[in-house]
């Protein structure tokens, strides 16, 4: 097969790569130019799309003597993954921008323009298998990216090649060490990739400026604080709360919903945190199924996964799950998975505790 | 394989390899510093003097006018930052560049620094739809202000679409008001006629790997009489105005293969002007609706190797892809070291708008060229062009 590797410039996608070339497929190799204005080098496991993750890339393509271009997506990224992030934040939910990157702009922009250019498939290093269509958990459930793949149509996962999901992170690193990759060691990303420092609420507050209102306590109705920018908070945070009335009970405040036009957050104790019941919208199946389901579900990504039954809705789906969730928010992706097979994801909009 | 990107780089002379060859040899057996007093040194400084001459000869420069440098780029940041500082040591009032808008970045962004960290003015001259700087804009421009003018530096002819500036009389333009003008001459040597002591040019950038010398070298010829700040200080090589030990074999290979390609300029231009003119027919012929940028066909004001076009509907970077697939070497005419495409300043600068300057691709000859590479490119065209269409430009494809 003609196939597109996507080379973040990190160590799955080279291997992911090698794999393909190894198979005997002819491979050209694209580096994602994510920001316009690329930081020089790399600081850590933050941040991507460096000039040194650019050169690590093209370095993996020399070894692997496959050409090596680079694209530029930065507009299209700003537009529905960075705008998207801070549009979600300011309405009061919980985005993933690495799912809508996926959905996006890896498996929409990138696999629409390398099938027009007359390639078969896409490759990628993402952590999951394909196999006869279905998309399942990687074996290293640690590192498994099956979630954040989900949100997939079935065309798209046509088009996409994973060479990874049958091996760990650790047999990853091993075998770029082999081939003498120098990307082997190289640390892995997580965090927001255009979020350099880390610093979420700083840069959602950079965008939406500061926008302040009170914090409530659920039980007692109270005001017990106040916040710069609801924006900030999370569904299930506790850090960063900053309160300056006691909680009645003694115990410890979690974020149990923001609402951004009173500009409220609402904080309680732990246990108001759990749900037993979730509304979901925008559902895309991978595999074919009659409602009512019974199925598991995963509410974020490495989170843990309930027992469920799915119902259908007007809009959407009603999760029943057998037991009870913390912290789910609206924006987040709620997964149905059959064991390690993914069936389905849809969008959260809310919960209760049922 | 055919390669039609030799305003990237140029293969080498086969007698500019032998002498640098050569040079390398001797190094073997008498290691020379050009700047020892022993007899090792004073071999290698023959060498550098009678390739100073060589070059100067060539170009209708003075051996002292010859300053060696590491590249192109390297002389276009010593001329425009060394002449700003002199200038502005000498009359504190003279800040303001006068470039063309469309400089190489070597220059453009040279002069982004001066205005970003020194205080400098710049007036980006606009040029018009085929590239070109008109001398009056350059006069309405100076008379604005002739008292606040440190330099004017206008590039010989432009690397992307390969327009041609009337050079001599934007020189004269400069002078009737005593400002020091410097021309990025990267492209135009041994391509165009360039005689620096007949159009009077104060400061010249050329570089060898243009013109079939060796990478990483180049020079800056700099008028006697023109200041000119160091970048780099040091031993005080080059006329105190370049320190560094010079690279000998590399000099030498500069001045020979200069030599030769000014020598052979006449019979290269009528050769490359002719293929040029039947890759472009063949090209349109081709892809009918593919737009040529710059000068039109059959004036006198574009680099003989040079044909740039826009492929309506189709993005540079799939082009590039998917000729580089079938052994067609070409360029999108602007590329950073991300190795990201962005629109070209050039075509911007000439009206052209943000989708016609990513559809752009630039072919361009050179002495190695022949007839088969043209007959390589026209064969694949259609089908590459096609198929990147479909691909689309992103922007349109939302």
């Amino acid at each position: 097969m003609k196939l597109l590797a996507a080379l973040s410039g990190g160590v799955d996608s080279a291997v992911a790569a090698a794999h393909a070339v190894e198979a005997g497929h002819d491979v050209t190799a694209v580096h994602l130019a994510l920001s316009s204005s690329p930081a020089t080098l790399r600081s850590g496991s933050r941040g991507c799309c460096s000039k040194e993750d650019a050169r690590d890339a093209s370095r993996v393509a020399d070894l692997l003597d496959i050409p090596f271009y680079v694209w530029d997506l930065a507009d299209r990224f700003r537009q529905d993954v960075i705008d998207g992030f801070v549009a979600e934040y300011a309405a009061g939910r919980t985005p993933n921008p690495c799912l809508r990157c996926n959905e996006k702009i890896k498996f929409t922009a990138v696999l629409d323009r390398a099938l027009a250019l007359g390639f078969d498939a896409v490759v990628t290093g993402h952590h999951a298998r394909l196999s006869d269509g279905d998309l399942r958990r990687s074996v290293d459930l640690d590192k498994d990216q099956s979630y954040v793949l989900a949100v997939l149509t079935p065309e798209q996962l046509a088009g996409t090649v994973l060479p990874l999901g049958s091996l760990t992170k650790t047999q990853v690193r091993a075998e770029a060490s082999a081939r003498g990759l120098a990307v082997a060691d190289k640390p892995d990303s997580h965090d927001i990739c255009f979020i350099a420092d880390g610093d979420t609420a700083g840069f959602l507050r950079q965008r939406l400026g500061a926008q302040p209102g009170p914090v409530v306590d659920a039980l007692s109705g109270a005001v017990v604080g106040g916040h710069d920018g609801a924006y900030a908070y999370t569904v299930g945070q506790r850090r960063g709360l900053a309160l300056t009335v006691p909680a009645p009970d003694g115990r410890p405040r979690y974020v149990l919903s923001v609402e951004p036009v009173t500009r409220t957050v609402t904080v309680g104790p732990g246990e108001a945190l759990e749900v037993s019941e979730i509304r979901a919208s925008r559902p895309g199946w991978l595999a074919a199924a009659e409602l009512p389901l019974t199925c598991q579900v995963q509410l974020r990504a490495h989170g843990a996964v309930h027992d469920c039954v799915v119902h259908a809705e007007a809009d959407g789906w009603r999760l029943d799950l057998a037991t009870p969730a913390r912290g789910v928010a609206p924006g987040q992706a709620a997964v149905l998975y059959d064991g390690d097979r993914v069936l389905a994801s849809a969008t959260v909009e809310g919960s209760s505790s049922g | 394989m055919a390669y039609l990107d030799h305003a990237a780089s140029t293969p080498m002379l086969p007698e500019a390899v032998a002498t640098v060859t050569t040079a390398l040899t001797a190094a073997l057996s008498a290691a020379g510093n050009a700047s020892s007093l022993h007899a090792g040194g004073r071999q290698a400084r023959r060498v550098v003097e009678e390739s100073r001459e060589q070059l100067a000869s060539a170009l209708g420069a003075r051996p002292s006018e010859v300053i060696f440098t590491g590249s192109g780029t390297e002389s276009d940041n010593l001329a425009v930052k060394g002449i700003w500082w002199a200038r502005r040591a000498a009359d504190p009032r003279r800040t303001r560049i006068l470039a063309s808008a469309v400089e190489h970045h070597a220059v453009l962004d040279a002069v982004e620094w001066l205005a970003s960290h020194e205080g400098a003015s710049v007036d980006w001259l606009p040029v018009g739809v085929d590239g070109r700087l008109d001398p009056e804009v350059l006069r309405a421009a100076i008379e604005r202000d002739p008292s606040d003018v440190a330099l004017v530096t206008v590039m010989w002819a432009n690397n992307e679409v390969g327009t041609v500036q009337p050079v001599h009389q934007l020189v004269e333009v400069a002078h009737e008001y005593d400002l020091p003008f410097h021309s990025d001459a990267v492209q135009a040597v041994g391509q165009l006629p360039v005689d620096v002591g007949g159009c009077g040019v104060d400061a010249l950038t050329l570089a060898g790997h243009k013109l079939g010398g060796p990478l990483g070298v180049g020079a800056l010829l700099l008028g006697r009489d023109v200041e000119c700040v160091p970048l780099l200080h040091g031993g005080g090589q080059e006329r105190d105005v370049r320190s560094g030990t010079l690279d000998t074999p590399a000099v030498a290979g500069l001045a020979v293969a200069a030599s030769l390609a000014v020598e052979r300029q006449a019979e290269l231009h009528a050769r490359l002007s002719a293929l040029r003119d039947d890759l472009v027919r063949r090209v349109q012929a081709a892809v009918p609706d593919a737009v040529l940028n710059g000068v039109p066909l059959g004036q006198a004001h574009r680099l003989p190797g040079n044909a740039h076009f826009s492929f309506p509907g189709c993005e540079g970077d799939s082009l590039l892809l998917l000729l580089d697939a079938k052994g067609v070497e070409v360029s999108t005419g602007s590329a950073c070291s991300a190795g990201v495409a962005r629109p070209s300043h050039v075509l911007l600068a000439m009206g052209a708008d943000e989708q016609a300057a990513r559809s752009s691709l630039r072919f361009s000859l050179g002495h190695s060229s022949t007839r088969a590479d043209v007959d390589a490119l026209v064969e694949v065209l259609p089908s590459v062009v096609d198929r990147a269409r479909r691909a689309g430009l992103p922007a349109l494809r939302r």
